[in-house]
Parts: C-alpha cells; structure tokens; sequence
C-alpha cells in the first residue's frame, strides 16, 4: 500500500483516457448488475423463503382444473398441516393492460398458508362478514391508489357471472403487507365462496391446491403420496415445491438465461478489450520511467504489482459505480414494472460479489501482459529506447 | 471560378490526402483502432440478435394470419383459452352471412384449445404445448397450411398430426410413436406446415375425441371461417353482434394474432433498445479513446501538415472520416456474425396472451442489420468528434518543438 500514491499518480496521467476507460467499465457493469437481477426476478429465484409450500396442479396440465373433493383427501394425507385451493381469475382492473392475479381463496385458509402475509384483525373479520368482500396486497393500492371501503370492478376474461356480465365487483375490506423483503403484494383475493356459487361453471372444481407441512415431514415423500393417491384417477396431479413450480414455469420463457449470458459476453469482451488497450498503452509510454524505478532497486515483483493493481483500481472504479448505478436504476424499474416482477429488481449481494470478483479477474487479465512486459524489461535497453 | 469556389476544391482535395494518410498508416495503430471496430461490432452484434427475436417472434405470429379468415371467440375473451361457445352457437355461425360455401357446406371449422405438458428438447423442462381439436375442413380455413407427412388423423381415434416446429422442439413427437397425455396414449401419425406460421407450434387431432378425452361434452371455444369475400368481414361481424342468441368478438385471423403478438414483441423490445442504448454508450467511450490515442499518436504528422498549409478544416473532416470509417467496419462485422450465427435460430418461448408455447425463428431482417449499421455510424460520428476538433486546434508551433 505504500505505493499506493505513485499507483493514484499513474491512473490519472492521462485524464482523459482513463476517464472514458472508467466510464465504459461503468456501462459495462450497469448492465451486468442490471441484467442478472431482472433475471433473477424472472426466474422467481430468491423469491421463495419461509415455510416450505407444495403446489398440486392437474398432471396433464396447469389450465385443467382439480376437483373439489381433492381437498379433504390432501387434507389427510400424513405431513399436511394446511391445503387450500386458489383459482387463475384472469381478470383486469379497468383496462385490460391492468393485470394483476386474482384468486379466489379461503379467508382464514389463505393467511395459514402465507404466514408472510399480515392484515389487521379487524380487515379480516369484516372480509369473512361479506361475501363480496376483496383484500388487496399494498402494492396494488399503491399503484392503483385504492383504500379499504372502495368497490373495485374487475373484469375477467375466463369466468362469466351468472346474472350475466364478466364484471365481478368487490368490496375493499383490507389491505395486507408482506414482512418477506423480496415479496411482492401486487395481487386481489376474493372469497372462493362467492366466486363458486356466482360463476357459470359452478361449484367444485378448483385451479390447484397449495399446501404447508407440517413441521419435520419431508416434502418429496408428501409429494409422492399425494400423487399416488390420485393415479389412475381421472384426474390426475403433479405436486411440487413452490420454488420448483416458478421455476419450472420461468423455464417456460426459454432460455433467458442463455441470453442474457451471451450480451454479458459481448460486453465483457469489449471491456476487457478497451481496458487491456488502455494498460499497454500507458505501459508503453512509461518504458523509461518503469526503468528508473528498476535502476532504483525496485524488484521485478513489485513493478509487476504495480502495474496489476493500476489496471485492478481502474476496473473497480469503474466497476463500483456500474454497479451502484444498476442498483437504483433496479429500483426505479422495479417499481415501475411491480406488475410483473413482483419481487422488485434486486441487486442482490450474490451479484455484487460476483461483480466484485469480476471486476479483479477482468483487471488482473487486462494488465497482466502489460504487467509481464513491464516486470521482464531490461534497464539498459529501455533507457536507451527513452 | 470565384475564390470560394477554388478554396472549395481545394479543401476538399486537402482532405482526401489527410484521410488518404491515415489510412496508410493505420497499421501503427491497429491496437488502438481495432478496439473501437470491436466495441461497435459488439454493440451491433447485441441489438441485432436481441431484436431478431422480437422480429422472429412477430414474424411467426402474423404469418399464418390470413386476412380471408375470420376468428369468432366469445365476446371479452383475449386468448382462445379463455373462451367457451355452444354447439348452438357454432351453428348460428356456420349459417351467418359472408361464410364460403363449398355446395351446401359452410368451410368452417369449430375448434377447441387445451395445453398439454410436453417436454422441451433444449432445456428439459416441461412446458405448455397447445393442443387443438380441429374439424375436418381445419386444413381449408388456414393459409398454406397442409400435410408433408405420414397422413390425417382419422375421426374418432387417438392419432395426432403435429406441427413441424412443434416437433423438432418437443420430445416424443416423432412420426409413428405413442404419446402419453394424463391417461390417454396418443399416435403421431402425420406432420404439417404451415409456412412458419404459429400453427406449426401446435399438435392437432379431431375435436370429436379431444372433447371425450377432455370431458368438455359438446363445447367449443372458436371458430375459423372462410370468408367468402376478405370484405364480408364487417357484414359478418354485424350479423353475429345483433344476433341476441351470441356473445362473440369478431376478428380476422391477421387482426387476432397480431394482437397476440404484442405483448411478448414489447417485451422484448423494452429490453432490447434500453441495453443497446447503454452499449451503444459505452462504445462511444471506446471509440473516443481509441480516437484520441490516434490524434495524440499523429500529433507530429498533424503538425506538419498544418505548417505545410493544409487548413483546420481538412484535419478535422479527415479524422471524422477516419472514426466513422472504423465504426462501419464494426458495424459490417457485428451484423454479419450477428446474421450467421443467429438467423433462423429455433426458440420456443411462453406467450403471454395465450398462455402457451410458440415456436420461432430469430429474424435478423435487412432493416434490422440497417437500423445497426445506422448505429454504429452514430456512434462513429460522436466518437470522432471532440478527438477530431482536438486534432484540428492542435498548436502547430509547439507540437513541431516536440520533435
């Protein structure tokens, strides 16, 4: 570290071009940041904390529907603390590029499922004294301004009233927040109740069940005794964990992954190349005075160093503030897109870190050439070149 | 010829030399230079394949829209999922004012959408595969659309004919083999086209049996008609809304999926642009600095040619030529690694508004690779200019002492 102001000194010899260095390093990890934290939100990953949670969907596929009388078999199924059923309404508040989930769910049934989810007492005793009641998560009456003893029309594109009319209306009687950081609450539930006996279909079909175990059962082997119980039954199920139901159905979306990996590449390699550039170029023009420092008694090692470090700060500067950058700029698009990543856009510690030990590699590789060349220079030679 | 006219002349002739030396001499600074060509072709290369899945996506979409085709869903409805009609219904249809007639049957067909879980090839994941009950005339109300293999199903038996995107992406479509779907064992007994259109995501087989199979009694959820006239549409569409017994939205087949395209498509644009955007800024820094790094390289050179008598401006328009010059050939390169790796490309993905998988190409098109090479000239220009007004404002006195 004693170097340290002779390495300050040597960054910022030529202003200009270490400031455009610095600057496409920034852009380069703005990006990085970014693009692996909306893709952590697509994926769901990260998302799912708490209790562990089983989903039981139709074998065939999600869309189809599982019949009511499901419920009390999972109900008694050893390791199952409490199953309820929820259902895709599909509708849109007011346009229909107001989407949001709505489920029609059991009151009670629902918060013992998602312990995450709390509401005033006193919300939820007027939800279960009204029929046409609605809660809604704080998300959604914050971007829709809505407050408890609003109605809210929503329009569903699947489920038609039986007095006629696909718009459902709803009486506001709570507004529930999340104590998950990562959760979103952009979401409406109804009561499963009213939603059976008002909608055209009928009673006694559910879109899937979820379900919280008990304390130590082992989820894979509640899954498969669910599943058994239902083979060759004409409707089949498929249970898995939450996190492996969202993630298999980011999945669905194809390779995301594969993507953004390739832009990450692109980009890195250009970096790698502006900065690389930017080493041997200030190594060059430094041949005699690296010189002088060799004549001086500086060993072969702490030149190497030197230069290494050099290329290392201009990396992390640039790289630091990319990523601070990309972590507002993932709250301001967080919150702008709450409807469809949930979560929010994070710029989780995995990805600094990452970042941070991208940003060494990168430095290390960019000025180890240079750095090499600097370390193996032979005094006489390079002060006669000066 | 007036003064400014020979000073014209001769500026222009001023600056062909100057641009002319550079580019001999750019061998001394290939370093320098090729960073910039590689940071613009990186940029291009990135837009393009990015929004080549937008464009192979929307492509997809609209292909197998037909204009000449109706799509009637019941009213309200945004995907064929979400809808539901009566055979009472399907029969009002059939009989409505601009349908085509072939004798005394209506070329329609009344079909039914459910999702299957079919794996994918390139990511194993299960995933939801569209899979349709079609009538017999299912091949008569869709544009260029027909068997290339194997046969028909036959009416009333378990058998499939599958779309060729459907199979080369899903496992265990192959001609000849048994699927199992829930309970029920199916036979792929034939394979369509459908000139790229989204039907080829799709596997078909005859409504009769998808209805047993999926207990959905006599119900149907659209249905296709053969216009007689692409102007009947309209007349259709009055008919059916005035007709109190049906609570349908009319739509040509082009209007129903280009609609169903949009939200994927801007999607992908929203991503698209803003991280071309953001590259796009970073490579200008790039080629700022391997502009300056060409300027302070040939101070000397510049020097000299300014005592020689070549003006400021021949200075600065050759180093800006120098720079878009250099941009270009990134801009050429990152298109065409772009268009040889990427075009024709098979994805598949999730589609928002119907809820299932399309097949697609990537479509790295000709406007997309101008719409880059436009960039990488932006990007040219602005990376050259405050090197190329530095190169010009050079002290010619002190730059000659440095010698």
């Amino acid at each position: 570290m004693k170097y340290f102001g002779l390495i300050w000194r040597n960054v910022w010899r030529k202003k200009i071009r270490t400031s455009l260095t610095i600057l496409s390093v920034l852009v380069a990890f703005l990006l990085f940041a970014l693009l692996n934290a909306l893709g952590q939100a697509m994926s769901g990953g990260g998302a799912m904390t708490g209790a562990v949670r089983l989903v039981v969907i139709d074998k065939v596929s999600l869309i189809n529907f599982l019949p009511l009388s499901h419920k009390n078999k999972i109900a008694q199924i050893p390791g199952v603390a409490v199953v309820s059923q929820q259902s895709w309404f599909g509708g849109f508040y007011q346009d229909p590029k107001n989407q949001f989930p709505q489920f029609p769910v059991v009151p009670d049934e629902y918060f013992a499922l998602y312990p995450e989810f709390v509401m005033p007492e006193e919300q939820m005793e007027a939800w279960k004294n009204n029929r046409t009641g609605a809660v809604i998560g704080r998300d959604l009456a914050e971007l829709y301004g809505l407050k408890v003893g609003d109605r809210i029309p929503i329009q569903s594109t699947i489920f038609t009233r039986k007095e006629g009319g696909r718009t459902w209306e709803f009486d506001i009687e709570g507004i529930f927040d999340t104590t998950d950081p990562k959760g979103g609450t952009a979401l409406l539930l109804f009561r499963h109740d009213y939603f059976a006996e008002a909608n055209t279909f009928g009673d006694g079909f559910v879109g899937w069940y979820t379900l919280r175990l008990a304390e130590g059962a082992d989820p894979v082997e509640v899954a498969n005794a669910i599943d058994l119980q239902f083979a060759n039954s004409p409707n089949e199920t498929e249970t898995s964990t939450e996190a492996a139901f969202a993630a298999s159905f980011a999945k669905q979306f194809g390779n995301i992954a594969l993507i953004v990996t390739m832009i990450l590449g692109a980009v890195f390699f250009t970096l790698l190349l502006v900065a690389g550039n930017t080493m041997s170029q200030s190594v060059r023009e430094r041949i005699a005075e690296l010189a002088v420092l060799k004549t001086l008694g500086f060993k072969d090692g702490t030149v190497l160093g030197i230069v290494l470090t050099e290329s290392v700060l201009i990396m992390a500067m640039g790289g630091l503030l990319g990523v601070a950058l990309g972590w507002l700029a993932g709250l301001a698009i967080g919150s702008a897109m709450a409807m469809f990543v949930p979560g929010g856009i994070v710029v989780s510690t995995e990805i600094v870190l990452l970042a941070v030990a991208l940003m060494i590699g990168a430095g290390v590789l960019a000025g180890i050439f240079p750095a090499l060349k600097a370390m193996r220079l032979s005094i006489v030679d390079a002060l006669a070149r000066g | 010829m007036h003064w400014h006219e020979v000073s014209s002349v001769r500026t222009l002739q001023q600056i062909f030399a100057v641009t002319w030396l550079n580019f001999l001499n750019l061998s001394h600074r290939v370093a320098s230079s090729s960073v910039a060509v590689v940071g613009v072709a990186a940029v291009v290369l990135v837009f393009a394949a990015v929004l080549s899945m937008a464009k192979g996506f929307e492509r997809t979409m609209t292909l197998a829209g037909s204009e000449d085709t109706a799509i009637i869903i019941r009213s309200g409805s945004t995907s064929e999922l979400a809808s539901g009609l009566s055979n009472e219904q399907v029969l009002i249809v059939e009989t409505a004012p601009g349908v085509l007639r072939d004798g005394d049957q209506a070329v329609v067909s009344a079909e039914l959408y459910v999702l299957v879980d079919i794996r994918k090839k390139s990511n194993d994941s299960e995933a939801n595969v569209p899979f349709r009950g079609v009538g017999p005339r299912a091949f008569d109300v869709r544009d260029s659309t027909g068997l290339t293999e194997g046969r028909m199903f036959e009416p009333g038996k378990n058998e499939l004919v599958v779309g060729r995107a459907a199979q080369s992406e899903f496992e265990g479509l192959d001609l000849g083999t048994s699927i199992k779907f829930g309970r029920t064992a199916w036979t792929v007994v034939g394979v369509f086209e459908a000139d790229g259109g989204v039907a080829e995501s799709e596997v078909w087989t005859d409504i009769r049996v998808l209805q047993g199979a999926y207990r959905r009694g006599n119900s149907f959820q659209t249905v296709r008609v053969r216009l007689d006239d692409r102007d009947s549409l309209a007349g259709l569409e009055e008919a059916l809304k005035n007709d109190p017994r049906l609570d349908v939205d009319v739509y040509s087949e082009r209007q129903f999926y280009s609609s169903q395209a949009q939200g994927t498509s801007t999607f992908i644009r929203v991503l698209g642009y803003p991280i071309t955007f953001l590259m796009a800024i970073g490579a200008v820094f790039g080629a700022l600095n391997s502009m300056y790094s060409s300027v302070s390289a040939r101070g000397k050179e510049i020097a000299t040619l300014r005592a020689l008598g070549f003006g400021p401006i021949s200075v600065l328009v050759s180093t800006m030529i120098e720079s878009t010059l250099l941009a270009l050939i990134g801009g050429l390169l990152g298109g065409a690694i772009a268009f040889l790796a990427f075009n024709g490309f098979q994805v598949s993905t999730l589609s928002n508004a119907s809820f299932s998988q399309v097949v697609f190409d990537f479509a790295v098109t000709a406007d997309l690779l101008a719409q880059g090479i436009v960039t990488a000239l932006i990007i040219g220009l602005i990376g050259g200019f405050l090197p190329a007004l530095r190169a010009a404002r050079l002290p010619v006195a002190q730059a000659l002492r440095e010698l």
